[in-house]
């Protein structure tokens, strides 16, 4: 197995590998050993309390054209919806409660806010993203297939706009999703549109679309009557806000710098240390409380949670501490940082890949900003606030 | 004739606009449905999924207890002597299971009963005798079976029981005592251990005491097992009187086979406990049902593979076991982990769902695909 840049595995013997595997194994076991009671009494709590939070954050809806509620109501809508999304929808459709065999808490009855439909998502996320985690071509979660998100992809001009778009991306993410789930891109060609297989999944979504944005901009207002029109731009500012949300922690998962990516023939014939090590190396983490692990799902322990993506999520703060320990003992880079910084260090990449290689390491430092300003245009207009100074 | 035809359309009109009102609140809920909404508020409302909440545990001997459960509003009703199958969560697994129901048809307060005794390693009889608690909520399905005595009773019954046996058989017995009109005529031959193990032992003396019963009792730790065939011995009408028997197997094929020596094997009715040991191995039969596909897969196949090799279009996904694209229902057997060698069972009913990539036969299973 090779890592693309500066492989950060030459250290390690093919029999290393398979040991750490092994311990990884382990940790495994301990968890599906010790999973009970209290494990399933988490998940129905938090899914208790995010429908109770729904429903009363609906409720101050019915009367937001007072200001204060419809400030409430859209603070308490949006939370809902990160939660709905992540620590419940994106959890339970990865398996992690399956083993509770309660059909309605179920990774294949399991439906989620948002217009992409679960079974889509699941092959897209589940099958393709967590098994080809990080292989160019392979995983489209990098960059989605719009963007450039290694220096060994091909630069053309085009990729000047990718700060743009990924931000416009960021707000309408539930979309992107959707796109994605359905390789838009690829399937758009003329000879792939008229596929059968292709125009039923597309008519899945377009029916998810429709349920979905008839709830939140036709019937809740309508129920509000009065307060509709306001009713509507709460229910869009919570979905913007919930889409921001996501997007940002995702990116957080594989896009900041110390991240390695891999290429397609590093990962033939792989083994299971192998994939570990993949995972290992192809993730990152965020630091923070428990609440901010709440509100990403638990995806702040994106690397415990690329190693064992079907135990639940409400152990990987247990396991994070076991696996630091690993990648300490095999001298491993553990990639972790809080939210803000994180974020920015995705954002950075995104930029710097938009140019051609080089350009932006060469610019950044030997100019001022200002400077850089006058010498790069389409950047400052782009993305005003990217922070050129963290630069590694 | 005139008057049924507005009534009809009537009926029809208000059934779309309940649908109309349906789909409305669906509209509102989407992509769940207003019943996991109401579900949080009211479990036990009626047109929720058949829960029922456990009010109250009465232990019976050392080791069985009587479970009073109050079902939500859509329970339809028993007959004596059949069973329901309730799911309860232990350990936070769901767990299935059926249960004879010893409650009479109507008790007053609408609630209803089972009995259970711990057998060894019974992973929902020990949780149920020794640590589930009234107020919590569980899964019912309505009753069922054909282990009941009939509208018009017999005049002249014989029940044969041993153990927890008697569950199905109490029902029937606090049916007809309780009920208006003449009692038949009913001796119950009863099998337990010892004195102590004997369920129901109080109210079954007392009924005899009051000679509305006349019981047999007999203590095998003591007196050995019973032989069916001398039932005549205890029992000198035995021939005369319509049976339900209910126990192991070996008491059953007995009483079955005395029976039908006699020639009146249409006097006896049986329950038969469904087996719960299953002979587990390294691989076995595996049949997909829904194709009406048999192979043979050992020990180290996954049942994906299998599958595939017999020609079933699987659904598959990662093959490693984290995606979970490859789940179906196990119908009835057993499949083991082949990452941690657990071993998952299931009998029908139970459609527990397993990752066919990681799981290889451990016995005889039915895959559901």
């Amino acid at each position: 197995m090779t890592a693309t840049i500066n492989d950060p595995t030459a250290h390690l013997t093919t029999e290393d590998i398979e040991t750490l595997g092994r311990e990884l194994d382990a940790i495994r076991e301990q968890i599906v050993a010790s999973r009970g009671e209290r494990d399933a009494a988490y998940i129905r709590k938090v899914i208790d309390a995010q429908r109770k939070l729904e429903l009363a954050s609906r409720a101050v809806l019915l009367f937001s054209l007072f200001p204060p509620a419809w400030l409430v109501g859209t603070a308490g809508l949006s939370v809902a919806k990160i939660l709905e999304n992540m620590e419940i929808g994106h959890n339970i459709m990865h398996g992690q409660w399956d083993w509770m065999r309660d059909e309605k808490i179920h990774s294949t009855t399991w439906e989620w806010d948002l217009v992409s439909p679960s079974e889509q998502w699941k092959h897209s996320h589940n099958q393709l993203h967590h098994t080809y985690t990080n292989v160019i071509g392979k995983d489209n979660d990098l960059g989605y297939g719009i963007m450039r998100v290694d220096e060994n992809q091909k630069w053309y001009p085009l990729y000047l706009g990718q700060p743009l778009w990924n931000f416009v991306n960021a707000c309408f993410f539930e979309y992107g999703i959707a796109a994605y789930d359905l390789e838009l891109g690829k399937n758009l060609q003329k000879r792939r549109r008229q596929d059968p297989d292709f125009r039923a999944r597309a008519k899945r979504v377009g029916e998810k679309i429709r349920a979905q944005v008839t709830k939140d901009y036709v019937v809740h207002p309508l129920l509000s009557g009065p307060s509709a029109l306001t009713t509507l731009t709460a229910n869009f500012t919570a979905n913007v806000v919930r889409n921001l949300w996501t997007h940002s922690v995702i990116m957080c998962g594989h896009f900041p710098e110390g991240v390695a990516t891999f290429e397609r023939r590093s990962i033939v014939g792989e083994t299971r240390g192998q994939w570990y090590l993949r995972q290992m190396l192809g993730s990152a983490n965020i630091s923070g409380s428990p609440l901010l692990h709440l509100m990403t799902g638990n995806l702040s322990y994106q690397i415990e949670h690329h190693l064992f993506p079907d135990l639940p999520s409400n152990r990987y703060a247990e396991i994070a501490p076991k696996v630091q320990e690993l990648f300490e003992r095999y001298q491993l880079p553990y990639v972790s940082g809080p939210l803000p910084k994180q974020v920015a260090s995705a954002w950075k990449k995104i930029i710097k890949l938009s140019l051609p290689n080089g350009f932006f390491d060469k610019a950044s430092e030997a100019a001022k900003p200002a400077n850089l300003l006058k010498l790069i245009p389409g950047l400052a207009s782009a993305e005003p606030k990217q922070p050129v100074r963290t630069a590694a | 004739m005139t008057t049924t035809v507005p009534a009809t359309k009537r009926k029809q009109r208000t059934l779309s606009l309940r649908d109309r009102a349906v789909r409305f609140a669906e509209m509102i809920t989407t992509p769940l449905l207003p019943a996991d909404y109401l579900d949080i508020i009211s479990p036990l409302r009626s047109g929720a999924d058949l829960r029922g909440r456990i009010e109250a545990i009465h232990p019976e001997t050392r080791d069985a207890v009587t479970v009073v459960i109050r079902p939500g509003r859509g329970w339809r009703g028993h007959t004596p002597g059949q069973y329901i199958r309730i799911g309860v969560d232990v350990d936070g697994v769901r767990q299935w299971r059926a249960y004879s129901m010893t409650s009479p048809g109507d008790r007053p307060d609408g609630c209803i009963t089972i009995t259970v005794k711990a057998i060894p390693d019974g992973t929902v009889s020990n949780f149920l005798v020794r640590r589930a608690r009234a107020g919590t909520v569980i899964q019912l399905d309505q009753a069922t079976g054909d282990f009941v005595l009939g509208e018009q009773p017999p005049a002249k019954v014989l029940f044969v029981t041993a153990g927890s046996g008697i569950t199905p058989a109490m029902g029937m017995l606090r049916e007809v005592v309780q009920a208006a009109g003449a009692v038949p005529d009913i001796v119950m031959v009863h099998s337990a251990p010892t004195p102590q193990d004997v369920i129901f032992a109080g109210e079954l003396r007392m009924l005899a005491r009051q000679g509305q019963l006349r019981l047999i009792e007999r203590y095998t730790d003591a007196e050995g097992l019973l032989d069916i065939a001398t039932i005549g011995d205890v029992v000198e009408d035995w021939a005369e009187r319509e049976v339900w028997a209910c126990g192991p197997t070996g008491l059953l094929d007995a009483a079955e086979a005395h029976w039908t020596e006699a020639g009146i094997a249409d006097r006896l009715h049986t329950e038969r406990f469904r087996p719960t040991v299953l002979v587990t191995g390294e691989g076995g039969s595996v049949t997909f049902s829904k194709t009406e596909t048999t192979t043979e897969a050992d020990g180290s196949t996954p049942l994906l593979d299998a599958g595939e090799a017999a020609g079933v279009l699987m659904p598959s996904g990662c093959r490693m076991g984290i995606c979970f694209g490859c789940v179906a229902p196990l119908r009835e057997g057993a499949v083991r982990d082949l990452r941690t060698g657990d071993v998952t069972t299931a009998v029908p009913g139970d459609g527990v769902l397993v990752q066919t990539c990681i799981s290889a036969a451990a016995g005889t299973c039915d895959i559901e695909l």
